[in-house]
């Protein structure tokens, strides 16, 4: 088990809740899709799982540990063993293409030289060998797609969350992309992706599909509440 | 073989130049003023330690009506224990120094002049003193130092407003980095919100401004200092006798005040270094 939703609702302020009752749990090793409609709640309940946002009830376990009962200080811990890919990419304008991907390892306290070999070849793997000094916003949408998805994978997270990474790029680089997650799920990360795409979701066999529906699931199948055990090796 | 002790590698290499690079140009401004500031400080309290330390051992005899024993007297002073100098005042100017208070009048009114002595003593002046209310009752002997008192003493208050004007300088230079360390986290939020999300820690996401703040405060106040310092030797030198006081001449700035004002950057960048990342934590833990 890799984390645990038990009853959790999200309002942003004083507004109406976008999340309810969310009563979920992720296998370690599992491969998740999360569709639903524009405006369901995807992102939203992406941020509870990356620890961007706290719920408002309810309760959330990750990695074992009570993320409400968390002090501060101990989320940098966690969040190290979470990849992200955000919807709008987040790169730092400011940095090289091979700055941003490097990030992560250097956010870890690795050597220049630990980092130098995996940064290069992950820049290889999605194409963008001869862009390594570009920064972002001379980068078309589906670059800084791509570099958003290799640094969020660079460290081999445990779990590996994407919000809509294939939004930008064309079907042959998404199903590049995809093995790439299927790689590093393979390796053991969970990977838990919002997606409008079900191509995708027919090119993962052994996927579990999630249907977000206005801030609820519909679970007919009851996956979620007994998931199969896929514990990796 | 590489140790594996947590080796400081800048996150964001990239960012100079974004919301940070205010505090340079702040800092030479404050660290320009607060030079010269310092500078006439110490010249003024270094003035009046000068005026004390040369007076210290002047005194005046005076003896009411006694002008015609004026010589007799300073012998008789000259002679005393711990007196090495002592010069009867010229009758003439007595004459003119009475003349200048009274007007010319006083000299037809056919006044008693005093007699006056000039004396330096070696030490205390009680066994002259004591000698003094011997032999001429009538005689009073006064301390230079003692007349100079509230000369020196305005002096001193106007160094020490020197001083407080440093110490406020000091604090607007604080605040401007406050407000410079703001303005830095305002223009890079989404990048910190990043470092964050990516697990980068308080310090690590701190580390990224700090130093750089500080970086720019010290060079923007050493060039401040510099050109203060290069503005007093250039005025000392060409600006004539009026302000020669300030650096040249009579030791009133010396190596050891220069090296004090060239403390002021190092100083300054580590006040800035210490008020940026303070202001810095406080703003990082109010994020999630
Ligand atoms: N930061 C926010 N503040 C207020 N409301 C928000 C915020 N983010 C999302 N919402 C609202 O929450 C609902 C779900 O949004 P979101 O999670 O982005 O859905 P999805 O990713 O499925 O399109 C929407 O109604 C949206 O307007
Ligand atoms: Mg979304």
């Amino acid at each position: 088990m890799i984390a645990a939703f038990d009853h959790v609702g999200l309002r942003y302020g004083t507004g109406a809740e976008v999340l309810h009752d969310l009563d979920f749990k992720l296998a370690r090793g599992g491969f998740y899709y999360l569709t639903g409609p524009s405006g369901a709640g995807k992102t939203s309940l992406l941020k509870l799982l990356y620890l961007a946002q706290k719920p408002t009830r309810g309760r959330i376990t990750l990695f074992d540990e009570d993320i409400l009962a968390l002090p501060r200080h101990a989320l940098p811990a966690l969040r190290r063993r979470i990849g992200i890919v955000y919807q709008d990419f987040r790169l730092v304008d400011e940095l090289s293409a091979y700055d941003n991907v490097a990030l992560p390892l250097r956010i870890m306290g690795h050597d220049e030289e630990e980092i130098a070999g995996p940064v290069a070849e992950m820049l290889d793997w999605v194409g963008l060998a001869d862009r390594a000094t570009a920064r972002p916003p001379t980068l078309s949408g589906g670059e800084q797609q791509r570099v958003a998805i290799a640094r969020a994978v660079i460290g081999k997270p445990e779990l590996l969350v994407a919000d809509e990474p294939t939004g930008n790029v064309d079907a042959e680089m998404a199903g590049r992309l995809l093995s790439l997650f299927s790689g590093l799920n393979r390796l053991g990360t969970t990977v838990f992706v919002a997606t409008h795409d079900l191509s995708l979701v027919k090119q993962t066999p052994g996927a579990t599909l999630l249907r977000l529906d206005r801030g609820t699931f519909n679970d007919p199948t009851g996956a979620l509440r007994h998931p199969p055990r896929r514990e990796a090796s | 073989m590489s140790a594996r002790a947590p080796r400081e590698t800048s996150l964001l290499p990239g960012l100079r130049g974004k919301g940070a690079g205010a505090t340079g140009y702040l800092l030479a401004i404050m660290l320009f003023v607060m030079t010269v500031t310092g500078a006439a400080g110490l010249a003024l309290a270094n003035g009046s330690r000068l005026v004390a330390a040369a007076s210290a051992g002047d005194y005046v005899v005076q003896l009411p009506g006694g002008a015609d024993e004026a010589d007799a007297l300073a012998r008789f002073v000259a002679a005393q224990p711990g007196v090495t100098e002592a010069t009867a005042v010229p009758r003439a100017e007595v004459d003119a120094l009475l003349a200048r208070w009274l007007g010319p009048a006083a000299r037809e009114a056919d006044l008693p002049l005093p007699a006056l002595v000039e004396v330096r003593v070696e030490g205390r002046a009680t066994a002259l003193e004591a000698a003094l209310a011997d032999r001429y009752p009538g005689a009073g002997l006064a301390a230079q130092a003692e007349t100079l008192a509230p000369l020196l003493g305005a002096l001193r208050a106007v160094a020490l407003a020197g001083l407080g004007l440093v110490l406020a300088i000091a604090l607007a230079a604080a605040a401007a980095v406050v407000l410079a360390t703001r303005a830095a986290l305002a223009a890079n939020r989404a990048t910190i919100a990043t470092l964050h999300g990516m697990g980068a820690t308080d310090g690590q996401v701190a580390r990224q401004f700090d130093r750089r703040i500080a970086r720019d405060a010290l060079s923007g106040g050493t060039l401040g200092s510099l050109l203060a310092i290069l503005l007093l030797f250039a005025v000392s030198r060409s600006g004539g006798a009026s302000l020669s006081f300030l650096v040249g001449g009579a030791r009133l700035i010396d190596a050891g005040d220069l090296a004090l004002l060239f403390l002021l950057p190092p100083l300054a960048a580590s006040i800035a270094y210490v008020v940026a990342r303070a202001t810095i934590l406080r703003d990082l833990h109010r994020q999630p």
